[in-house]
């Protein structure tokens, strides 16, 4: 159905070049708002409908763009799209997009949005862009799945909002880890994370290596683009 | 393509992808205004109701649901503030006092209190619960600076205007897990049964340090929250405020000496 390298294209942003454990972006959002599993999805499905619809339109007017302004029309590209996002949660998922307040907005603000369109958008097709953006958008709900549905259940004993653990203050057995609320939290699962996921796939330590001479991974892919 | 590093061909640029982007943004922002709107009213009225506990924490109703319960139970009344009497000439279904408080016509300046309150509109809308003519609860919204944020909340208190039948924060910025615990269902059942105001309606409540005692023998005084002495501090003024000759004092002085004597 699709070629090796469309499928590269998609599938190499779920584990061997993940957005969040290899590259290090959206980190700040995978802290804030994981302390709840159904925030989470919300979340997940914003910043992929985002990254799908930046990455698609600005590919396809890449050839157009002045190099000089590139950095700003992305912006505006995808701060309207967040706008748009954020108005229809209002609407449509009120309680949620309350929750989420303001990280909603700060999508724009998400590395890895920003990352993609300047990495990949501006210099592949749009059908290139467009798997690029969901490998990427499932590779981020991936690890904020992960995290937020271990915080939720070790930090709240539920998941989705259903009891799994009954907590001792409502009766049950189960103490409540108060770490698992605070952020701090999300950094340690996301440190075991990419340690797991490296003890899993030791090619990625070896090119670790020749990142650690070179700049940090997350430069380094604005860098190849400019 | 020739000229694309132009200065003019950059500004045309500029003024159409302005262009295009906004359009779409101006239709979704004036499409689902409606839909947002009802939406905002639909969850202050979720609020009024669960503080007068008449829907649970955890029940979820539709919008006609909760609208329905609404209509059924609570009457909203829009009180000058100064007078403590009723105003007829406001809508409230439409009437916003949070917007109000920033328009300098709906509004005037607060004296100094410690809560922070800024601006104070001309019209509170209290919330009075009625079953079978008989008045139940007396709503009133809230809101009070902490450490952070302004904390935005609803009190009920029950007919003889003094005692506390619940209280809920909806919107703050507060410490999550110290000062952020005034969501907490459980401290916010720790008020209910305590006393608000003394025999003259002097605000006396206070959010002390440590534990207070029962109700009964404690009635002023409400547990602290650990690690949130200034949120506690806050919620006390806030209380203080709203309760107060500023706000709606007057409005629960004429409810307190419309209340037949009550034997507690």
């Amino acid at each position: 159905m699709l070629d090796k390298k469309s499928k590269a294209v998609l599938l190499d942003p779920l584990f061997e070049d993940n957005p969040i454990a290899r590259q290090v972006l959206g980190i700040c959002s995978a802290l804030a708002v994981t302390t709840l599993v159904a925030p989470s999805v919300v979340m997940c499905l914003a910043v992929t409908v985002v990254l799908i619809a930046s990455n698609v339109s600005i590919s396809m007017i890449r050839n157009y763009i002045p190099s000089s302004i590139r950095i700003i029309v992305q912006l505006t590209i995808i701060s309207s799209l967040v706008i748009i996002c954020d108005q229809v949660l209002k609407a449509f998922a009120f309680g949620l997009s309350r929750q989420l307040s303001v990280f909603v907005g700060l999508i724009i603000t998400n590395c890895i949005i920003m990352g993609r369109a300047e990495a990949f958008a501006m210099q592949n097709g749009p059908k290139a862009s467009f798997l690029d953006a969901v490998g990427n958008g499932v590779g981020y709900s991936l690890i904020l799945l992960f995290v937020a549905v271990t915080r939720e259940l070790f930090g709240s004993g539920s998941i989705m909002g259903y009891t799994i653990l009954p907590l001792v203050q409502n009766g049950g057995w189960y103490t409540p880890n108060g770490l698992m609320v605070l952020s701090p939290a999300a950094f340690f699962l996301i440190g075991g994370l990419i340690w797991a996921l490296r003890a899993w796939k030791p090619a990625q330590i070896e090119e670790e290596l020749v990142v650690h001479i070179d700049p940090p991974a997350h430069v380094d892919s604005t860098r190849q683009a400019a | 393509m020739a000229g694309r590093e132009s200065t003019a061909y950059t500004i045309g640029f500029a003024a159409i992808v302005c262009l295009v982007c906004a359009l779409p943004i101006a239709g979704a922002a004036v499409l689902l205004k409606p839909r947002q709107e009802l939406n905002q009213r639909i969850d202050r009225l979720e609020k009024v109701l669960a503080v007068a506990g008449l829907m649970e924490r955890d029940e979820d109703l539709s919008a006609e649901a909760v609208e329905a319960r609404f209509n059924e139970y609570v009457v909203p009344r829009p009180i000058d503030l100064r007078t403590g009497e009723f105003v007829d000439t406001i809508d409230v279904a439409t009437y916003d006092q949070r917007r109000a408080s920033r328009d300098p016509a709906l509004s005037r300046e607060a004296g100094e209190n410690a809560a922070r309150v800024f601006r104070i509109p001309l019209v509170g809308v209290a919330y009075e619960v009625v079953t079978n003519d008989q008045l139940q609860a007396i709503i009133l919204p809230i809101q009070g600076y902490g450490l952070w944020s302004t904390m935005y909340g609803y009190l009920a208190l029950e007919p003889d205007a003094r005692t506390v039948s619940g209280i809920t924060f909806y919107e703050h910025g507060e410490t999550a897990g110290l000062g952020g615990e005034i969501e907490n269902p459980r401290w916010q059942a720790r008020w209910i049964g305590r006393q608000a105001t003394d025999e003259q309606g002097v605000v006396q409540i206070e959010v002390i340090k440590g534990a207070a005692g029962p109700p009964e023998s404690d009635p002023y005084r409400v547990d602290g929250l650990s690690g949130a002495t200034i949120t506690g501090r806050g919620v006390s003024a806030t209380i203080d405020f709203w309760l107060g000759p500023e706000a709606f004092g007057p409005y629960l002085e004429a409810k307190r000496n419309a209340s037949p004597a009550r034997t507690r």
